[in-house]
């Protein structure tokens, strides 16, 4: 069904919305439903081009958007039967999308995970975030998914929403954890400048960004209090000792968290493939016309050299509970920084087998970006040399 | 050759006059009766050249201009006109037999006209009062001219009425000058010798100085000795403006114009400096012009340090042009490598910093101004200090410098100019009334809280009424103290200051407050303190960061997470490390304009 290429991750990436959510800033395309099928018929056609890519047997697949589950539900399945079987098989979904058919037929055709979009359990904040779903579509998603035989759920939490109290906030986590959901992911809104999102909202979130400093902390606390791993900056899975021993974590995330290559197809997806960084235009007419014609999709290639990766494979790596070994990272660290952040009691060094590794303390993960900037050595001057002031 | 002008056809003259009171107008009006423009040559205010002089309607530099007038010479020399220049005045002055005092006829005499016109008559110069802009509906010539009659001693009716702007009295002006003012009186026949009392840089030709000569006279290839410095030079070229250069063979006793010397190094002819013939030389300088010590003093960096040589030959460049600025390198660990610049006051400082940005363009931050104070130590030895940070911990006495202050406003407001003096630890010293409804005010007052708004919150009070000048009135000791800022433990040089102890705990408490403000959290806990000596009077806390994250990161953000990364990184550089916290230069920016900002 593969091909005999080395890349193991594939991402397929669905477009369409039935609308556009005020603080979205992926590439989506609303309605156009007569659109989906050649849509689809373009993906098929680049997955032919690419295939050669992948590998015999494709550890991951995950379908992105978008609404993946949004789509036309011929063209889905269409899409569905000619991707390659893999070990994990997620799907993108949002709650509103989900019936006890959908479900079903995603499961009979390979789906092992539904990453469902619940951002919130409040009526009121979902408003704010223009999402459609009410609270109730959550539960009977859920239960629809679990009654079809998925046995592995994610379910995505927004907090730092305008008018989000603390209160809403534990009452979204309380909510979310009754599901029992075996995997979380859970951001804090971003209001993009200039977003209609950030002109609608931007002033009150900034009043209330003091306010809400404690929030990703009582997300973490919260979770991992009931259960759950926390094991990357925005991620957490069912322990194992309360999963049967199952690893929990998003496999397919984990490949880019890792550094492993990826083929990405559609409009707007990134791939990574030897040392080599490309990207389709997120032009939906242009991706379309290209692959109907037989051509490869518009693209931006960028060339990512050993350093550039190891740099990325640090400032990826550190997002992660496990340990960046030093070798593996070289020369993208800045010794002196490493020594400020160790003292700062930010980052701690362990002696692994192979090596010394490093990884963020628990208040270096809350200051994860800060701490990174400071660990990547800057680029303009050779290692190790710090300019006089 | 052609025959020197004898002394007696003469006539060396300066108009002093209050901002606005219409001295460039009035110079313009006299350049075009005495033909020496055309109408159509005519720039409005032709002796204003510099743009930033134009700009801010004031003079800074004097500049000499030769007409003629029924067989007279007559060289009307510019004088600056503010309060920060007075003895830039007092050398051009010095080059004069006498002054036309202009006021305004609308607006009497303001407190510049009579600390100018004390000056003139210090230097025993024959005033010719003119009130100026009769034409103006508002105007009030009786007024005017009483105060005027008063204020010298004359009879109103020798008080000249005219009106630049039409023309209407100005052949009077010139008669009068030719009349009244008496001739130059140095002898022809003794050694030469030249007062510098200005001088520009040109980049093709050097050095240029403008010279009154007293004794004897100057020839073209003349070689020339400048008897304080000692520097030797040859006079290139001599001339006259009349307006525009024009180079002639002799300079005679009485006579003022200009010597182009060719002088490379800006520091090797000072203004004030007496020029004499090295073929047979003077014995003795000239009187010399007052020696005027920079009063008030600011440290000003590159924002972008390698801009410092170029700051440094920029402030070099000043320096030829501006005999009381000085400067020298100061080293800071906040702001880095800059100069320790000294001014006559606050508007020569804010000129100075304008050049330097608009003529050099250099970006800068400018620490908050201070005073020269002067410390006594236990050992009896006294230092000058011109940097807070140089006082010494340990010290016996500090004095500071006090201005005798003059502040002339309509009576309604005399209550809110003395509540203002009070607050700025002014003592009364008299009141006086210049005519029905006109009172002038004096007192005294440490310079150091002029510095920093008076001048402002004068205006602003008095609803723009006040008009203000002031003269240095030596030192007196003060209850002052040094009030010291700490960032995490250590201290920001550029920020102590010197300040009365009734107001440390203020001022301490707002820079700390302010601070906290400016200063971006950082990854731990920083302590942000005001000291005098090892006692913290004011402490903030600028709070850890609690979360820096960003919040999602997959297979198509790892670019722009990188890049996103690699800026905040390379970010740091332009900040300044102080105590290991990376503090933005807009952070000390915004302390220092705390002063400027301060408002009551």
């Amino acid at each position: 069904m593969s091909g005999s290429g080395a890349v193991r991750h594939l991402y397929v990436h669905l477009p369409f919305c039935a609308h556009r959510c005020g603080y979205c800033d992926f590439v989506t395309v609303v309605g156009r439903r007569d659109e989906h099928a050649s849509y689809v018929d373009a993906l098929l056609a680049e997955l032919a081009l690419e295939r050669e890519l992948l590998a015999e047997q494709v550890e991951t697949v995950f379908l992105g958007g978008g609404t993946p589950t949004f789509t036309e539900p011929r063209a889905l399945v269409r899409l569905l039967e000619a991707l390659p079987e893999a070990e994990e098989v997620t799907v993108e979904a949002n709650p509103e999308t989900v019936t006890p058919e959908l479900a079903r037929r995603l499961v009979g055709l390979g789906v092992t995970r539904v990453s469902l979009g619940v951002q919130s359990f409040q009526r009121r904040l979902l408003s704010v975030l223009q999402r459609r779903a009410a609270p109730a579509d959550v539960r009977r998603a859920v239960d629809a998914l679990r009654a079809a035989g998925i046995a592995n759920l994610s379910l995505d939490l927004l907090y730092g929403v305008p008018g989000q109290s603390e209160a809403d906030l534990d009452a979204d986590l309380e909510e979310a954890i009754a599901l029992a959901p075996e995997h979380l992911s859970c951001y804090e809104l971003e209001a993009k400048p200039g977003t209609r999102f950030a002109h609608a909202h931007g002033a009150e979130l900034a009043r209330q960004a003091e306010r809400m400093e404690g929030y990703f902390e009582r997300v973490v606390e919260t979770l991992v209090a009931a259960g759950y791993r926390w094991y990357e900056t925005a991620n957490f899975c069912r322990a194992p000792a309360l999963a049967e021993g199952r690893d929990l974590r998003a496999r397919h995330n984990l490949g880019y968290w890792l550094g492993h290559d990826y083929l990405g197809l559609g409009v707007g997806a990134v791939s990574t493939i030897a040392g080599t960084r490309r990207r389709n235009l997120p032009s939906l007419v242009g991706y379309v016309r290209a692959l109907a014609a037989g051509e490869p999709p518009p693209r931006a290639l960028e060339p990512l050299d050993d350093r550039t990766r190891r740099r990325e494979l640090l400032l990826l790596g550190l997002r992660l509970d496990e340990p960046v070994r030093l070798v593996d990272v070289g020369d993208a660290l800045d010794r002196d920084a490493l020594d400020r952040m160790e003292s700062l009691g930010l980052v701690e060094l362990l002696a692994s087998g192979r090596g010394e590794a490093l990884r963020l303390t628990r208040r270096g993960r809350f200051l994860g970006g800060a701490v990174t900037a400071e660990l990547l050595a800057a680029l303009e001057e050779p290692v190790g040399v710090r300019v006089a002031s | 050759m052609e025959d020197l002008t004898p002394q007696d056809r003469i006539r060396n003259f300066a108009i002093i006059a209050h901002i606005d009171h219409g001295k460039s107008t009035l110079a313009d009006r006299i350049l075009e009766l005495t033909g020496a423009v055309s109408e159509r040559e005519m720039r409005e205010q032709l002796l204003d050249s510099m743009e930033l002089e134009r700009e801010r309607g004031i003079t800074i530099k004097a500049q000499a201009v030769r007409v003629r007038w029924k067989g007279y010479q007559l060289n009307l020399i510019d004088t600056p006109g503010h309060v920060d220049f007075t003895y830039e005045v007092s050398r051009s002055l010095q080059a004069c037999e006498g002054a036309l005092l202009v006021v305004d006829a609308a607006q009497g005499i303001q407190a510049q006209t009579l600390a100018n016109a004390y000056l003139a008559l210090e230097g025993n110069l024959e005033i010719v009062p003119v009130v100026n802009k009769i034409d103006l509906p508002q105007a009030d010539p009786d007024r005017a001219a009483a105060e005027l009659a008063e204020l010298l001693g004359e009879t109103p009716d020798r008080v000249l009425r005219i009106s630049a702007k039409t023309g209407q009295g100005v052949e009077d002006v010139l008669d009068a000058i030719v009349e009244r003012i008496p001739p130059p009186s140095g002898d022809p026949d003794a050694p030469a010798r030249a007062l510098v009392f200005d001088s520009s840089y040109d980049q093709y030709r050097g050095v240029v100085a403008f010279v009154r000569v007293a004794d004897g006279s100057f020839e073209t290839r003349e070689p020339l000795r400048a008897m304080a410095t000692g520097t030797e030079l040859v006079a290139e070229e001599l001339g006259v403006m009349s307006p525009a250069r024009e180079p002639v063979d002799r300079l005679g006793a009485g006579e003022v114009g200009y010597v182009v010397t060719g002088l490379k190094d800006v520091s090797r002819l000072r203004v004030g400096d007496t020029l004499t013939s090295r073929r047979r030389p003077a014995s003795e300088p000239l009187p010399g012009y007052r020696d005027v010590k920079p009063m008030v003093f600011a440290g000003i960096f590159p924002t972008d340090s390698d801009e410092y040589p170029a700051l440094r030959d920029a402030l070099e460049r000043l320096k030829l042009n501006d005999a009381s600025l000085t400067y020298e390198p100061e080293t800071s660990q906040a702001l880095g490598f800059g100069f320790r610049c000294g001014f006559l006051g606050l508007l020569h400082m804010e000129i100075v910093r304008e050049r330097l940005e608009r003529e050099f363009d250099l970006d800068l931050l400018i620490t908050a101004p201070t005073v020269a104070y002067r410390a006594t130590k236990r050992d009896g030895t006294v230092v000058e200090v011109h940097n807070p940070i140089e006082l010494p911990r340990e010290v016996e006495r500090v004095e500071e410098p006090y201005v005798k202050a003059s502040i002339i406003v309509p009576k309604d407001y005399v209550g809110a100019v003395m509540e203002l003096a009070n607050e700025r630890r002014g003592s009364f010293d008299h009141l006086e009334y210049l005519s029905e409804g006109r009172v002038l005010l004096s007192y005294e007052l440490p310079l150091a809280e002029i510095v920093v708004d008076f001048y402002d919150q004068l205006k602003s009070r008095t609803r723009g009424y006040a008009s203000f000048d002031y003269e240095l009135a030596g030192f007196k000791p003060g209850d002052l103290t040094r009030v010291d800022v700490l960032v995490a433990g250590e201290q920001v040089d550029a920020l102590s200051l010197i300040v009365h102890r009734d107001a440390a705990y203020e001022r301490g408490r707002q820079l700390v407050e302010r601070l906290r403000e400016e200063i971006p959290r950082q990854l731990f806990d920083v302590p942000v303190q005001a000291a005098i000596g090892s006692r913290v009077i004011a402490r903030e806390t600028v709070k850890a960061k609690r979360k820096d994250v960003l919040a999602k990161c997959y297979g198509g953000d790892i670019t722009r997470k990188r890049k996103l990364l690699e800026r905040q990184k390379r970010g740091k550089k332009r900040m300044k490390q102080v105590g290991g916290v990376e503090v933005p230069q807009e952070a000390f920016l915004a302390v220092l304009n705390l002063d400027a900002e301060r408002k009551r």
